[in-house]
């Protein structure tokens, strides 16, 4: 049987969290490195933890990252997650890398003068929606998810902050998206029950904004 | 607003849960899974799993155990006990396991957290210690000392160094276990957590001497601590995680409430 999913493996870590997480909201999904089968998928996962010095580099290697922008063009729904967020963007400051441009922006690191905020940001926090997202219609205002990040995302435009979430004197974009792509800087395939309501509405989710 | 987090702590001896005082005599309290998944209904924020089982042959009862944990509980979970190579992290992290925890095996040999750190990344190596008070000497002068070996064995070592050492080497979040304090329940060991809170750049995780809900307000507190774990007042049934919480909740502890 077809799955329904494509989980995107570029040696990025923790890929079974992601898969078993499907599973338990009813999604077949299939890990796969092969960049036909990700061109071709119905619906694309694309988590990721580590560097995205590393990430853009194994990418490239492995000829995933034309993959990943043609899926894009083609409409079909996209999931980032965490480091598959950030190098969505056109750059990033963690090892000066340019990354896929699916989305117009960069990557920042967290700088703090207060040394109270420890970096990276690790545990749980929640998020404020910032324009209405079909994806997100089941979750609550206030809702945390489980972060675990040094750099946060800054789309060029506002219209592709799908939500924040305010970490130290910081307020972030948590959740940014374009199109057929929604990307979340959380894991929510650690972040109990709303992370699985947003996977599974990712699961019936058509790639269309409204 | 990033929340102060509540951690359970299940030691897993031979696939089972057991809880031991001062590190050592322990009972057998049950299925691990079965209680980690009633933690995670409850609202708890994080699970660590320690595997003190004895020999090496029994290790793979340990990867079923995390096997059996990722299917059933969506938050993040480390592991500890036994882990001397990066492929046993790596093979730990595989299984569903979100980070790995290294104790005696970093002491033994410190590049393990690099080698780590490398191999599965900063934010998934953890550095656990288990450390005593000391009457502060030239060796260990914050008068706390790194012991290994489930508290058996001294290593003329200041905590407070390791800790930096550790944090150098690629460790993204430190467990700091007082073994005075561990079963006690006479509360945590709040003068070495804040010391080790300010010392480092990531995040500190208290543990060792939880009895009741203030004990955490005041380690999350006054200790300057990240997240706190617990173990035995809630595996007997003495609180529930969502006591906790509501305790924390009421005291202006941000923690996460609505799950």
């Amino acid at each position: 049987m077809r799955p329904s999913v494509i989980i995107v493996d570029y040696e990025a870590g923790n890929l079974r969290s992601v898969q078993r997480a499907c599973e338990a909201v009813g999604l077949s999904a299939e890990i796969s490195a092969d960049p036909e089968v990700v061109r071709h998928a119905d619906r694309l996962i694309f988590p990721g933890v580590g560097t995205a010095e590393t990430a853009m580099g194994t990418l490239a290697r492995l000829g995933l990252d034309e993959a990943l922008v043609s899926f894009f063009q083609s409409g079909r729904p996209l999931l980032g997650i965490c480091l598959g967020l950030q190098v969505l963007l056109d750059h990033t400051e963690e090892g000066a890398r340019d990354c896929l441009g699916i989305i117009p922006g960069q990557c920042k690191r967290f700088q703090f003068v207060e040394s109270d905020y420890k970096v990276p940001q690790i545990g749980w926090n929640e998020i404020s929606k910032a324009s209405e997202h079909p994806l997100m219609a089941g979750v609550p205002e206030g809702a945390e998810f489980y972060f675990v990040h040094a750099y946060y995302a800054i789309p060029d435009q506002r219209a592709h902050v799908l939500a924040e979430t305010t970490f130290g004197d910081k307020t972030f974009a948590s959740v940014i998206g374009r199109d057929n792509v929604f990307a979340t800087q959380f894991h929510l395939e650690k972040s109990g029950r709303f992370g699985l309501e947003l996977l599974a509405a990712f699961g019936k989710w058509d790639g269309a904004v409204c | 607003m990033l929340s102060k987090r509540v951690v359970a702590c299940l030691d897993v001896k031979n696939g089972e849960l057991s809880k031991g005082v001062q590190f050592v005599a322990t009972e057998m309290l049950g299925d691990p899974v079965a209680k980690a998944k009633a933690y995670y209904e409850d609202g708890l924020d994080e699970l660590v799993f320690y595997d003190i089982t004895a020999s090496s042959d029994q290790r793979n009862i340990m990867l079923d155990v995390v096997q059996n944990v990722a299917r059933e509980i969506f938050i993040p979970f480390s592991v500890g006990g036994g882990i001397r190579t990066r492929e046993d992290a790596a093979g730990l992290l595989m299984a569903g396991a979100e980070k790995i925890s290294l104790n005696s095996a970093a002491v033994l040999r410190p590049e393990l957290v690099k080698e780590c750190a490398q191999a599965i990344g900063t934010q998934n190596t953890v550095l656990s210690m288990d450390v005593r008070a000391v009457v502060p000497n030239t060796a260990c002068p914050s008068g706390y000392e790194v012991v290994i070996n489930g508290g058996r064995k001294a290593m003329g070592m200041d905590a407070i160094a390791w800790a930096r050492r550790g944090c150098e080497l690629g460790a993204g979040e430190v467990v700091v276990n007082s073994i005075d304090a561990d079963g006690m329940k006479q509360g945590y060991e709040i003068k070495l957590t804040r010391l080790v809170a300010e010392a480092i750049p990531v995040p500190v995780v208290a543990s060792g001497g939880a009895g009741t809900p203030a004990h955490l307000h005041q380690v999350l507190t006054e200790g300057k601590a990240d997240a706190a774990l617990v173990a035995s007042m809630v595996h007997y049934g003495d609180y529930r995680v969502l006591d906790i919480k509501q305790y924390l909740n009421r005291q202006g502890v941000k923690v996460r409430m609505n799950y």
